[in-house]
């Protein structure tokens, strides 16, 4: 057997802090073999960036470290930061999950490459630059001889990225760490990264660690999984073990939380319910007991050791869990499963045809401008970025209406143009019946407003942190002159529906988690019994874990009271999960547009179809035999505006159209054609 | 090498139940921080001792501040006139216990006044945006560039040295600073999710910005607010010790000072007991500001320590 290239064991990491020492990772052990990928999962705030930066050498001083890392045959862990830099400079790369930050902005990314191709080694400076030059290439930057001289602010996050992965790929690394490396992406670009890092591995035959919290790139990328939870490693196998003979409750918890792009069948997320535990003075008890299902009481007396539970055919698998030889594939316990299937509630409409159902929200040939100005004082207008470009939508009583598209295709404008109550020009806004034109004054405004409300995607941000959770919910009831005592009972009853224990009221946001914060947004927005809520990207900023409960949540209170959601995401496994009708939108227009099963079994318009192949399944063997359509290029800009099709330049299909077809596409602006419930945005489909 | 990638068990040594976890609340967190800067703790307990000595001090004098000692002119401290006596016959102790008072009411007056109104100003004006913050920013611009403690000065020599009057002027020319900078501050807080969730609630615009905006610079307005006791003094005792300010009978420690600094050879007490408690004061204030600043700011260096 050959030796590891990198070999962890019983890495301890410890920071000190005000309210005690946080054990941030607690014993974690491993080996990496080159060419080998090793998938490191977990929620937020299990360790594994600390891990990571431990390897790096990265952490501060007064962090303590103990156990051991040998990379190459030289221990890691003592060696002074200049050993450590010229060992970093000559194997060992890492990419971040923000391009920005890990790039100076004030040097050209020319110079910043060539300082990482000669920092290390001797290079005469025009063979540094063709080598940079060469590199950009491979990493499929688009004219690299100009890109050379641009600065980083001038790239999209996608490009930034693939200079990241440049300069970690000059040194030829023999291990590249990478952490989160495609979590601030949008799925298309996160395909063509993916792919990318898979190259830069392939060249190099560099070892890379996937940090990630997303099942899909694991079952994607990773020939290994490592589990971590509350610092701690809680299953370690090879991938088609880990995601077919689970072991962990965790494990199973964190697949089962997922909702899959694939799979049209309605059931409810099973959420893993509580929070992880604070890093501070943990007992000697298995971190998971509090969540975990099936936990016993010997589950409480002692933290179960990482053990050997794999056979001799499957190779080795290693859990922590006291009962992980009564668990048996498929996440089951004496037959039945781990987490048990919370209950659906019949949606009291769901009988009700679509046609008989009130509007509630209608959207007529929505448009936005936003002028281009140029010049600190006398401003110039040098023309108009088309953020949304006439765009129509209803949705009917207890209809949820999924608006998806990649970042900066005018999402976020669509739902503030309609929460502003902005009169249209050539169009116009209804809620409820009620235009938004004919809505002045004080009065009428918030007697429209109560009908329609919104829920942010940050949850922390959305609270204000100086208000009480009772204060935070009655504020739109005292908005429209509630009495005290009516909005006291009224927030009892709200925190009730959404899952928090109204004797918590008087505390401040701080004290909840992501997901209860969440909760509390809901409630807010539940407060005035509105028709229409707004959800802009309402559970992307919570782990994957908290997220189903938060999805489950929101099918639950629409089935309940009737409710009519407009949504807003990027993930499009979510969006299929939850909603009923759909909405592609690219540069500010909808390019298809249908009921959710229609558009996402049979996705007309090319861009539906690359966007979805981009998707990551959270399943190995689905996800690595898949045919995928990779876009290239990144999200064209809003302020061309040719005639044509404006998905044109990234087009797979124009790409093999004869010349006479490619005419039409360019010179004539594809209109929304078909039937009400599956329309697309393209000449040829 | 399956057997070596086994975790090493947990030691025996950690089957102990170790302690519950606790969160701190963010004021047991704010204290702990500036109860930890010593210089901090030290400034409050000088603060509070000149605070106790100006309130009470002037009941346990024997003389008054206005009473004239015809018997002692010009003396040394001594057993009768604990800080001697001026060479009129007031006694020192009394005129520094009164003068300290009038400084200090002066001080917190302006403090307070300057701090409310520029909070109001500078969050109103962020929040408004358009047409009011332009106006706004054009009045404090403008202010900015007016040489306003001439015009104190021309001002409150008017008014005769009544303190309430050189109070208010004082707001009047202080408050344009810090609004501009709590403007800045607060241009962030209008991009706040919760700022903008209160709107879409229909909640009217001025509750929006004392319900969400001000108490989210709180903490800015308690270091503003030491730092204006700080800055009001300074100004006070510079307008007194010119003659501008408070005038005879009535004493401020500037005035103090002021009349002190005419006889510093020959009767230095009239100068170094004054001025020592101003020194006293405007240090300690300045003391408690620093510490509330590192208490509050989570990443300074004195405040993120363990
Ligand atoms: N510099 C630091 N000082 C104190 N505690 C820290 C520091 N850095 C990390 N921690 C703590 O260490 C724990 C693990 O953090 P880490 O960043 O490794 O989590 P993660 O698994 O990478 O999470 P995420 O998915 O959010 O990136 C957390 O409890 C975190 O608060
Ligand atoms: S050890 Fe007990 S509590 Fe921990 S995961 Fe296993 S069954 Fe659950
Ligand atoms: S109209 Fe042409 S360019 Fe546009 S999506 Fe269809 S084939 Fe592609
Ligand atoms: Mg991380």
């Amino acid at each position: 057997m050959t030796n590891p290239l990198l070999s962890v064991r019983d890495l301890k990491v410890s920071f000190p802090s005000e309210t005690g020492t946080v054990d941030a990772v607690r014993g974690i052990s491993f080996d990496l073999k080159a060419g080998r990928t090793l998938g490191i999962v977990g929620e937020s705030g299990s360790g594994k960036s600390v891990t990571s930066l431990a390897i790096m050498g990265l952490l501060d001083e007064n962090v303590r470290i103990s156990g051991s890392i040998t990379f190459d045959g030289q221990e890691l862990l003592g060696k002074s930061d200049k050993q450590l830099s010229a060992i970093r400079g000559n194997g060992l790369a890492m990419i971040f999950q923000d391009p920005l930050s890990s790039l100076t902005p004030v040097f050209s990314i020319g110079d910043q490459l060539i300082e990482a191709l000669t920092v290390h080694r001797k290079l005469s400076k025009r063979a540094a630059w063709a080598r940079a030059v060469e590199l950009l290439e491979t990493v499929g930057l688009p004219n690299p001889e100009r890109r050379m001289k641009s600065f980083p602010h001038e790239f999209s996050g996608g490009m930034r990225q693939r200079v990241v992965i440049a300069i970690a790929m000059a040194n030829k690394p023999k291990l590249i760490i990478a952490d989160e490396p495609t979590t601030a992406l949008d799925v298309t670009i996160q395909a063509q990264i993916l792919d990318l890092i898979a190259k830069a591995q392939s060249e190099t035959g560099a070892a890379v660690i996937m940090i990630t919290h997303d099942m899909g790139v694991v079952a994607k990328t990773a020939d290994d999984v490592l589990v971590m939870y509350a610092g701690r490693p809680v299953e370690k196998a090879p991938v088609h073990e880990l995601f077919h003979r689970t072991r962990m409750p965790y494990s199973i918890g964190l697949l089962g939380a997922i909702p899959r792009v694939d799979k049209a069948e309605k059931q409810p997320l099973v959420p893993v319910k509580g929070n992880p535990p604070l890093l501070i003075n943990l007992p000697d008890a298995c971190p998971f007991a509090s969540r975990c299902p099936i936990a016993i009481d010997a589950c409480h007396t002692r933290e179960p050791d990482l053990v050997d539970v794999g056979n001799e055919k499957m190779g080795e698998h290693h859990a922590a869990c006291i009962r992980s030889h009564e668990i048996t594939d498929g996440g089951l316990i004496d037959g039945r499963r781990v987490f048990p299937l919370p209950d659906v509630s019949e949606r009291a409409l769901a009988g009700v045809p679509r046609e008989d159902r009130p509007v509630t929200l209608e959207v007529r040939n929505m448009t936005k401008t936003f002028p281009l100005m140029k010049g600190a004082f006398l401003k110039r207008k040098l023309g108009e970025v088309h953020a949304i470009r006439g765009i129509s939508f209803d949705i009917r009583e207890g209809e949820t209406m999924a608006i998806v598209g990649e970042s900066g295709c005018g999402k976020t404008t669509t739902l503030l143009q309609i929460m502003d109550l902005v009169e249209q020009v050539d169009g116009d806004i209804l809620i409820g019946g009620t235009s938004v034109a004919d809505v002045r004054g004080g009065h009428a405004e918030r007697t429209l407003r109560r009908d329609i409300q919104i829920v942010f995607q940050d949850p922390m941000g959305a609270l204000d942190p100086r208000m009480t959770v009772a204060d935070i919910i009655a504020e739109p009831l005292r908005a429209i002159g509630t009495k005290k005592a009516e909005s006291e009972t009224r927030v009892d009853e709200l925190m009730d529906l959404v899952g928090l224990d109204p004797s918590h009221s008087n505390r401040f946001p701080s004290a909840f988690s992501g997901g209860q914060r969440q909760r509390i947004g809901i409630a807010r927005a539940l407060a005035t019994n509105p028709k229409v809520v707004v959800l802009d990207e309402p559970v992307s900023a919570l782990d994957v874990s908290i997220q189903a409960g938060v999805i489950n949540l929101l099918d639950e209170l629409k089935a309940k009271l009737g409710l009519s959601y407009l949504f807003v995401a990027h993930d499009l496994s979510v969006v299929r999960h939850i909603a009923d009708r759909v909405a592609v939108m690219y540069l500010g227009a909808f390019v298809e547009q249908g009921s959710v099963n229609e558009i996402f079994e049979d996705p007309q318009h090319p861009y539906t179809q690359a966007l979805l192949s981009a998707i990551p399944i959270p399943d190995p063997d689905i996800e690595r035999t898949r045919e995928r359509i990779v876009l290239t290029g990144d999200l064209a800009s809003a302020t061309d505006q040719s005639g044509g099709c404006s998905f044109a330049s990234r087009c797979q299909l124009f790409k093999v159209l004869p010349p006479e077809d490619q005419a039409r596409c360019l010179g004539e602006v594809p209109p929304l054609t078909g039937p009400e419930n599956h329309r697309n945005a393209c000449h040829f489909r | 090498m399956p057997r070596n990638s086994i975790q090493p068990a947990v030691g025996p040594e950690t089957t102990a139940i170790r302690l519950p976890r606790k969160r701190m609340s963010k004021w047991e967190l704010y204290s702990r921080r500036f109860r930890r800067n010593r210089p901090a703790v030290a400034g409050l307990v000088i603060f509070a001792v000149l605070v106790l000595f100006a309130v009470v001090a002037p009941l346990l004098a024997r003389y008054d501040h206005i009473e004239l000692d015809f018997l002692n002119l010009g003396e040394p401290p001594s057993g009768e006139h604990w800080l001697g006596t001026t060479s009129a016959g007031n006694d020192t102790f009394a005129q520094v216990a009164i003068g300290l008072q009038r400084s200090l009411m002066i001080a917190v007056a302006v403090s307070v006044g300057t701090t409310v109104i520029s909070a109001v100003v500078g969050t109103a004006a962020a929040y408004f945006s358009g047409m009011f913050e332009r106006l706004t920013l054009l009045l404090i611009h403008f202010l900015m560039v007016v040489p306003t403690f001439l015009l104190l000065a021309m001002f409150s020599n008017d008014s005769g040295g009544d303190w309430r009057t050189i109070s208010l002027i004082m707001i009047l020319i202080g408050w344009f600073f810090p609004a501009r900078v709590i403007w800045t501050m607060a241009l962030s807080l209008r991009e706040r999710e919760y700022v903008h969730a209160a709107r879409y609630m229909g909640v009217p615009g001025m509750k929006i910005v004392l319900r969400h905006m001000l108490p989210n610079i709180g903490s800015l307005l308690v270091i503003n607010f030491t730092l204006g006791v700080v800055a009001a003094v300074m100004i006070e005792t510079g307008l007194s010790f010119l003659g501008f300010g408070v005038k005879i009978p009535d004493v401020s420690l500037g005035s103090l000072i002021g009349s002190g600094a005419n006889t510093i050879t020959s009767a230095p007490w009239l100068f170094y007991f004054p001025a020592a408690a101003l020194t006293l004061l405007t240090v300690s204030m300045a003391l408690v500001a620093d510490g509330l600043r590192d208490a509050f700011d989570p990443t300074s260096a004195a405040g993120g320590r363990a």
